[in-house]
C-alpha cells in the first residue's frame, strides 16, 4: 500500500529527463510529485556512464554520469519530490491510472493528474539487425556490458569485437581496454561514424583500436560461447563484398547498433508514436496526443547530449504541473449532490458551482418509499439551507423536481456538497 | 555401488519426457539421462509449437498413425499437466487456383489417415478469417483439430510429473555406450558412471541412430539433421491470430506464418538438410528464404518487427538403404528389436513428433507389456502436475493477492514479458531445477521480448547465483562452457 493514491504529477523513470521533469513540476507549483524508478537507485542509465563529458553545456562543468545525475537528484530531494524505487510500472491508462508492482508495496494502482513518461531507450539487439549464425553466450548489447562492468563490477569477456560505432560502443571499447581486455575491432556498416567524433578520438584513436567503416558481421561462430565472428565488407547498398570475409577470433561481441525509444507503456495509454523517431508526437510543452500525458528525454527521440535531455525534462515537468493544477481547479468547481433522507438518488450527481450564474438547474430525484402526507423537500449544504418547498405527498412512481435558481448561487458557493432530504412535516 | 533401475531412458526431449511420465504410472524405477544442462534443449525447444491434425503424413505410415492417435490426447494431457494448449485449428492456404488441387489432395490424405473435422473453404471465407492474408488466396483446408501449445512447458511438465511420481532425472549425463551381456543390454555407460537397467529406451533424438548402432541395431538407419530456421515478431506490431500453412512441397510442410500462445507471430521453418548435427545456426540465405515464404501468405509482413531468430534441428530418418528392399521411408521407428534384448528403440521422430509424443509413450508401454512386462499401476500415482503462478496472465486483483502472499512476485525482472522474481525462484527450486538462464527462459518466457534479455539478464544471473549458492562466474546460459562472466573488474571507478 502507498501513502497516497493520487498525485499531481507522476514521472516514470529517474534518468535525467525524469528528474528534471520532477524538479520543474515542483517549481511550477505542483504539490505532490512522484518519481517511479524500476532500478534500486535513482539516476537511470547515467549511473553506468562513469566516463566524463556530462554537463558541459548546461552546468559548464565536465562531470561523470553519476555526478551529473546526483546534482539534479539532490535538487529534486530538496524540493520534496517523492520517490518509489525498485518499482515497475506495468500499465498506464489514457485516464492516467497507473498499475505498479514492487516487492515492498506489492501490486498497487494510483492516479496521476498529469503524467510524464521518461522511460528512455532500449538498445537494438542482434535480431533486429538480423545477424545470422549460432546463438552462443557472449553476444551482448553495449549497454548491458556497461552495466556488468561499471555497476556490477564484473568482466563479461576477455577478447571483444564491437559492432557499431555508437557512443556507448566506443566508450566501452576504451573502458574494456582499461580493464585489461583486448578490443580487436570496431566495425561500422555505414561509411561514417554514428557517434560523436570526440568519442572516436578519445576512445578509439588514443588506444589504437581499429575502426573499420563499411564492415559488418556475416555470422557468429561458437556453440556455447562466442568463438569468433566473420567480418565482411559491404558495398554502398550493404551487400557483402565477396572475398572480403575475415574470421576474427573473440569471446564476446558487443552491439552498439542504435537505440529505440521505450514506448510500450505509452502505447498502452493510447499515445501515438512517430514512426520515424519511435517516440510520441508532442507539442512544444512535450504533451502527447493524450491530454495530461507528457514525455521527456530519450523516450521522445534519441538525444546526443544529456544537457538537452535535462532541458526537455524541465519543459515537460512545467507543462505537467500546469495541467495538474488546472485539473485540480476544475475538480474544485464541482460539488457532489447527494441523496439524503428518503431519497433514492438525485440527478445530476454533481454540480458545477458556476452553472447557477448561467441559469437555473433542475435536480430530479425519486424517493425510497411512499409518504402519504405533507412533506418538506429540502436542499442543504453542510451548514446552510438552500431551498425548501412542500408537497402533499411523494411516491416512488412519481419523479420529484427541485429547481435551483441564480438567486441560490451565493448559498451554493458556501457548500462543499448538496444533500436533498424529504421528510413528513410531522417529523420536522 | 551399482545403481540398478527397471527402465533407463536416454534423452530428455519431449518424447523421453512423455515416456518417463507414462512409465511413472507403473511400479518400477526409472532413470532419465540427458546430456545437456536441462531437459528439452534439442528439437523440443526449437519447433513450431503446433499440435498437428494429421493430414500431412503419408497414409499407412507409423508417422500418420502416431499423429492421428496423439492429437486427441492433448486436451487431457494439457489438463493434467497444466501447460498452455489451445485447439485453434489450422489452415493450409492455397494461393492461386493452381494450388487448389494440392490442398484437396491433402484433405483426401487426411481422410485416409482418419482426421476428423476438416473442411474446404473458399477464398472469401479465408479472407474473412484472416484479414492480412494474401488477396490472391483461392481457398484453404481448415482442420479444426489442429492446436498450438507451449512446447517448452510440455516437456518440462511431463518430466516433472514423472519426477513427482518417483522417476529420477540426471542432467549433464551423456550416454557413451551400452553395457551388454551377450545380446542382452543390461545398462548404460555414461560420463557419470555406469547405470544398470532391465530395459533401456533409446529416445536420443537426433543422435538415436548412433545410440542404436552401439547396440548393433539397424546399422543402415541414419539420421540427418534437418535445420529449420524461424523469425519471431514483436506482438505489439504484428498480430496474426491463425495458424497458416502454405501448400506443402517436397521439402516439408513449408514456411508457416503462425501465432503462438505467447501471442508472438512466428515465421518458419525452412528445411535444409545439413551434415553437422550441432549446427543450429541461422544463415543469411535461410532467413531470406523465410522472408520470401512468409510474404507468400502475408504480403504485408514487415521484417523490421522481428525480435528474434533461431534454428532447430530435426532428426530426419533415411529412406532407401544399400540393402535391396530395405527402405526406411523417412518414417518413425518405434520397436523392440529382435537381435538384442532389453532395448526399446526409437528413431527418426521428426515432425509431427511433438504431436505424436503422448501416443509414442503409450505405444512404448504397450510394447513393453507385449514383451511380457507386468505393469502394475501405482496406488498413489498422481497424474496432475500443478501449475505455477504466471503473473503476466493474471488480473489486477489476482496480482495483488499473489504479491500479498509472496512479495517476490511484486518484483518484475523481465520488463517486456512481465516475469517476476517469484516465478524465477519457483523455477530454480522446481522438481527439475532450472539452473541456467535458458532453462528459466524456456520455462517462463523471460527474455524473449523486444529487448531480448538486455534488461533482465544481469538480474537473473544474480538471482541464479544467490539461489544456487554458486559464484557469479559459474552461472551459465546453457550449461558448462557458456558462462557469462570471467572475473571481477580491477576497480569500479566513479
Amino acid at each position: 500500500m502507498l501513502a497516497k493514491n493520487t498525485y499531481d504529477v507522476v514521472v516514470i523513470g529517474s534518468g535525467p529527463g525524469g528528474i528534471a521533469a520532477a524538479i520543474a513540476a515542483k517549481q511550477a507549483g505542483a504539490d505532490d510529485v512522484l518519481v517511479i524508478e524500476r532500478d534500486v537507485e535513482l539516476g537511470g542509465i547515467l549511473l553506468q556512464c562513469i566516463h566524463n563529458g556530462f554537463g558541459l553545456t548546461s552546468l559548464k562543468e565536465d562531470m561523470p554520469g553519476p555526478g551529473y545525475a546526483q546534482y539534479y537528484i539532490d535538487q529534486a530531494k530538496a524540493l520534496g519530490v517523492e520517490f518509489l524505487l525498485d518499482t515497475m510500472v506495468l500499465d498506464v491508462t489514457s485516464q492516467r491510472k497507473l498499475y505498479l508492482s514492487s516487492q515492498e508495496h506489492g501490486y498497487v494502482d494510483l492516479d496521476a493528474r498529469a503524467l510524464v513518461l521518461a522511460m528512455g531507450c532500449r538498445e537494438r539487439t542482434r535480431s533486429q539487425i538480423r545477424i545470422p549464425g549460432m546463438r552462443p553466450n557472449g553476444v551482448f548489447t553495449a549497454g548491458t556490458a556497461q552495466r556488468w562492468v561499471n555497476v556490477e563490477g564484473w568482466m563479461p569477456g576477455k577478447r571483444f569485437v564491437i559492432l557499431g560505432s555508437g557512443d556507448i560502443g566506443m566508450i566501452m571499447a576504451r573502458r574494456l581496454t582499461f580493464e585489461g581486455a583486448k578490443v580487436e575491432r570496431v566495425l561500422e556498416i555505414q561509411s561514417y561514424l554514428s557517434g560523436l567524433t570526440r568519442n572516436y578520438v578519445q576512445c578509439l584513436q588514443d588506444y589504437d583500436i581499429p575502426l573499420q567503416l563499411n564492415y559488418t558481421i556475416k555470422r557468429i561462430l561458437g556453440k556455447n560461447r562466442v568463438e569468433a565472428i566473420e567480418a565482411v565488407q559491404v558495398d554502398e547498398r550493404w551487400n557483402f563484398v565477396p572475398g572480403s570475409e575475415e574470421i576474427i577470433p573473440c569471446d564476446t561481441l558487443l552491439l552498439s547498433v542504435g537505440l529505440i525509444p521505450e514506448n510500450e507503456l505509452s502505447r498502452k495509454a493510447g499515445v501515438l508514436l512517430d514512426p520515424i523517431t519511435g517516440g510520441p508526437f508532442v507539442d512544444e510543452t512535450f504533451q502527447t496526443n493524450v491530454p495530461g500525458i507528457f514525455a521527456a528525454g530519450n523516450v521522445v527521440h534519441v538525444y546526443d547530449l544529456v544537457d538537452w535531455v535535462t532541458s526537455a525534462g524541465f519543459e515537460a515537468g512545467k507543462g505537467a504541473a500546469k495541467f495538474a493544477i488546472a485539473q485540480k481547479q476544475q475538480i474544485a468547481r464541482y460539488i457532489p449532490v447527494k441523496a439524503g433522507r428518503n431519497v433514492r438518488y438525485v440527478v445530476p450527481h454533481r454540480l458545477d458551482r458556476l452553472a447557477l450564474e448561467q441559469g437555473e438547474v433542475h435536480l430530479q430525484l425519486r424517493v425510497t418509499r411512499p409518504i402519504e402526507e405533507d412533506v418538506w423537500i429540502e436542499v442543504h449544504g453542510e451548514e446552510n439551507q438552500i431551498v425548501r418547498r412542500s408537497e402533499r405527498y411523494v411516491r416512488p412512481g412519481e419523479m420529484v423536481t427541485v429547481v435551483l435558481r441564480p438567486a441560490h448561487a451565493a448559498e451554493v458557493a458556501k457548500a462543499g456538497s448538496l444533500t436533498v432530504d424529504i421528510y413528513p412535516k410531522s417529523e420536522a | 555401488m551399482q545403481e540398478k533401475f527397471d527402465y533407463i531412458i536416454i534423452g530428455g526431449g519431449v518424447v523421453g519426457a512423455m515416456i518417463a511420465r507414462w512409465l511413472s504410472r507403473y511400479e518400477g524405477s526409472i532413470l532419465l539421462i540427458e546430456k545437456q544442462a536441462d531437459i528439452g534443449m534439442g528439437c523440443s525447444s526449437a519447433n513450431t509449437a503446433i499440435v498437428h491434425a494429421g493430414y500431412d503424413p503419408v497414409p499407412g505410415s507409423l508417422k500418420a498413425l502416431m499423429n492421428v492417435r496423439g492429437n486427441p490426447m492433448w486436451d487431457q494431457l494439457a489438463g493434467e499437466l497444466n501447460f498452455a494448449f489451445e485447439r485453434r485449428g489450422d489452415y493450409v492456404v492455397a494461393i492461386g487456383d493452381e494450388e487448389i488441387p494440392l490442398v484437396e489432395k491433402l484433405m483426401e490424405q487426411g481422410r485416409q489417415n482418419g482426421v476428423p473435422g476438416m473442411k474446404m473453404l473458399n477464398g472469401a471465407e479465408v479472407r474473412a478469417r484472416e484479414k492480412l492474408i494474401n488477396p490472391e488466396v483461392s481457398g484453404a483446408l481448415w482442420a479444426s483439430t489442429g492446436g498450438i501449445c507451449d512446447p517448452f512447458q510440455v516437456t518440462v511438465a511431463a518430466a516433472e510429473n514423472a519426477v513427482m511420481n518417483g522417476a529420477r532425472v540426471m542432467l549433464d549425463t551423456a550416454f557413451e555406450d551400452f553395457i551388454m551381456e551377450g545380446t542382452r543390454i543390461i545398462g548404460v555407460r555414461t560420463n557419470r558412471g555406469d547405470f544398470y537397467a532391465r530395459w533401456v529406451i533409446n529416445s536420443a533424438g537426433i543422435y538415436s541412430d548412433e545410440v542404436m548402432h552401439k547396440a548393433g541395431v539397424r546399422p543402415e538407419f541414419f539420421i540427418k539433421a534437418r535445420r529449420g530456421e524461424y523469425y519471431v515478431f514483436d506482438r505489439a506490431d504484428v498480430q496474426i491470430e491463425n495458424v497458416l500453412f502454405p501448400v506443402p512441397s517436397s521439402k516439408g510442410k513449408g514456411i508457416l506464418v503462425t501465432t503462438t500462445l505467447h501471442e508472438n507471430t512466428i515465421v518458419g521453418p525452412n528445411a535444409n538438410v545439413i551434415d553437422d548435427k550441432e549446427d543450429s545456426g541461422t544463415t543469411k540465405e535461410g532467413l531470406d528464404e523465410l522472408a520470401e515464404g512468409a510474404k507468400k501468405l502475408i504480403p504485408s509482413l514487415n521484417l523490421r518487427y522481428a525480435i528474434a531468430t533461431f534454428a532447430g534441428l530435426r532428426p530426419m530418418g533415411n529412406g532407401p538403404t544399400k540393402t535391396p528392399g530395405l527402405n526406411y521411408n523417412n518414417d518413425y521407428i518405434i520397436e523392440i528389436p529382435e537381435n538384442v534384448q532389453g532395448l526399446v528403440n526409437l528413431g527418426g521422430i521428426e515432425s509431427p513428433g511433438l504431436t505424436s509424443s503422448p501416443a509414442i509413450a503409450e505405444m512404448v508401454v504397450d510394447l513393453l507389456r507385449d514383451a511380457g512386462e507386468t505393469l502394475v499401476e501405482k496406488k498413489d500415482w498422481d497424474p496432475i502436475r500443478p501449475a505455477r503462478p504466471r503473473f503476466r496472465n493474471m488480473t489486477h486483483k489476482q496480482r495483488q493477492l499473489l504479491c500479498e502472499m509472496d512479495p517476490h512476485f511484486g518484483r518484475v525482472i523481465c520488463r517486456c514479458e512481465n516475469i517476476t522474481e517469484g516465478e524465477i525462484i519457483a523455477e530454480i527450486h522446481a522438481p527439475i531445477p532450472a539452473v541456467t538462464y535458458d532453462a528459466i527462459k524456456r520455462r517462463t518466457w523471460l527474455g524473449t521480448g523486444r529487448c531480448q534479455g538486455g534488461f533482465d539478464m544481469p538480474r537473473v544471473v544474480n538471482i541464479l547465483s544467490r539461489e544456487l549458492g554458486i559464484p557469479l562466474t559459474e552461472v551459465t546460459k546453457r550449461g558448462s562452457g557458456s558462462e557469462y562472466l570471467f572475473r571481477p573488474t580491477k576497480q569500479v571507478e566513479g
